[in-house]
């Protein structure tokens, strides 16, 4: 790929590194990102994205952007109140870096949708803040083969997991079947510190970075158990089960199911 | 040494730290392996940066010339991609 003056000045930091170069930005450039939510985690993975000039980033949120949102979901502003999410992230993100063709989908992703979505793009981040649509993502990336970082938080804890699907685990590996609704927090318990959000996603956009350049140890078969409290992260290793009900040796989810339980987000 | 010829020459004079290594490591980037770069340069860090960055990385560093009263010549061999 030949750089403009300017891309070469925008990405100097990435092409001075060995593991990088002129080839491994080309690789970044090149690939193409589809983002679930815009919200705590969407907005850090999403502006780290946008920073480091991944070719296409898609984002897919109904949402629109509400006061509560402002004290941790970055890509919105006081100015955006009220702007769909997908779109007040598009004009932040387009404002950082023109190169990278930002897609806002302002819709539910749905077990009708997702498959046909995602299709066109090299690999998923979840960000969304709620578990049917974390199981939504992780079957449908599990039946279309496609790589998947999922990200969590709840207080002061977070958690990240890189999903290849086949090769290693996947969310139902490591959580077999949603929590029943009375065991998520309901809504007044379901606080998180504002930062946490920022450290899980940006942890996702190097997991996604590590994958588009092939370079260092990914998260698969492990999960990471971020404490913001203590300041201790925690790796601990998810073997891929055998008996996944989904990307086990005898699958009984082949397609997609209704995930229709409702819980109380805090993303 | 004296009549090598470059495979490829890049002038960096005017550029200052990073670009010129930026500069440089993307010009050795989309060369093959086996051929010779020539930088001409006129930033005094450089003249002593590249060279080591260039064998950081795994290249042949053949000639250092300091050719005038500002300018200096590298010829670096790319030795792996
Ligand atoms: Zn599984």
């Amino acid at each position: 790929m030949d750089f403009t003056e300017d891309q070469i000045l925008r990405y100097s930091r990435h092409i001075i590194l060995p593991e990088v170069g002129g080839k491994g930005q080309a690789k970044i450039a090149a690939a193409k990102v589809f983002l679930v939510g815009a919200g705590g985690l969407g907005s850090p993975v999403g502006y780290f994205l946008t920073a480091a000039g991944v070719g296409r980033l898609a984002i897919i949120d109904d949402d629109h952007v509400e006061l509560s949102n402002l004290q941790r979901q970055i890509a919105h502003s006081t100015k955006t109140l009220g702007m769909p999410k997908v779109q007040s992230a598009k004009e932040t993100f387009n404002a950082l870096n023109p190169d990278v063709e930002v897609i806002a989908l302002k819709q539910r992703l749905t077990r009708d949708n997702i498959l046909e979505l995602i299709e066109d793009y090299d690999i998923v981040v979840d960000g969304s803040d709620n578990f049917p649509t974390r199981y939504l993502v992780n079957d449908a990336c599990v039946l279309a083969s496609k790589p998947l970082v999922s990200g969590a938080i709840l207080r002061f804890e977070g958690q990240v997991t890189t999903i290849l699907p086949r090769q290693g685990h996947c969310y139902r590996c490591l959580f077999e079947e949603m929590p029943p609704p009375g065991l998520v927090p309901s809504c007044q318990e379901a606080g998180v510190l504002g930062v946490l959000p920022g450290i899980v996603g940006g942890l996702q956009a190097m997991e996604v970075l590590k994958w588009i350049l092939g370079k260092g140890e990914l998260l698969t078969e492990t999960l990471l158990i971020i404490d913001a409290l203590k300041t201790t992260f925690r790796k601990v290793k998810v073997p891929k089960n055998p008996q996944c009900p989904v990307c086990g040796e005898n699958p009984t989810i082949t397609e997609l199911l209704d995930y229709n339980a409702v819980y109380c987000g805090v993303g | 040494m004296e009549d090598l010829i470059p495979n490829k020459r890049i002038d960096i004079r005017g550029l200052h730290c990073p670009y010129t290594f930026v500069k440089s490591k993307l010009a050795i980037e989309a060369m093959n392996v086996g051929e010779v770069l020539e930088i001409v340069l006129d930033y005094p860090e450089a003249s002593v940066s590249i060279p080591k960055s260039m064998q950081d990385h795994g290249h042949r560093v053949l000639k250092v010339d300091k050719v005038n009263e500002k300018d200096w010549i590298l010829l670096i061999r790319k030795e792996r991609e």
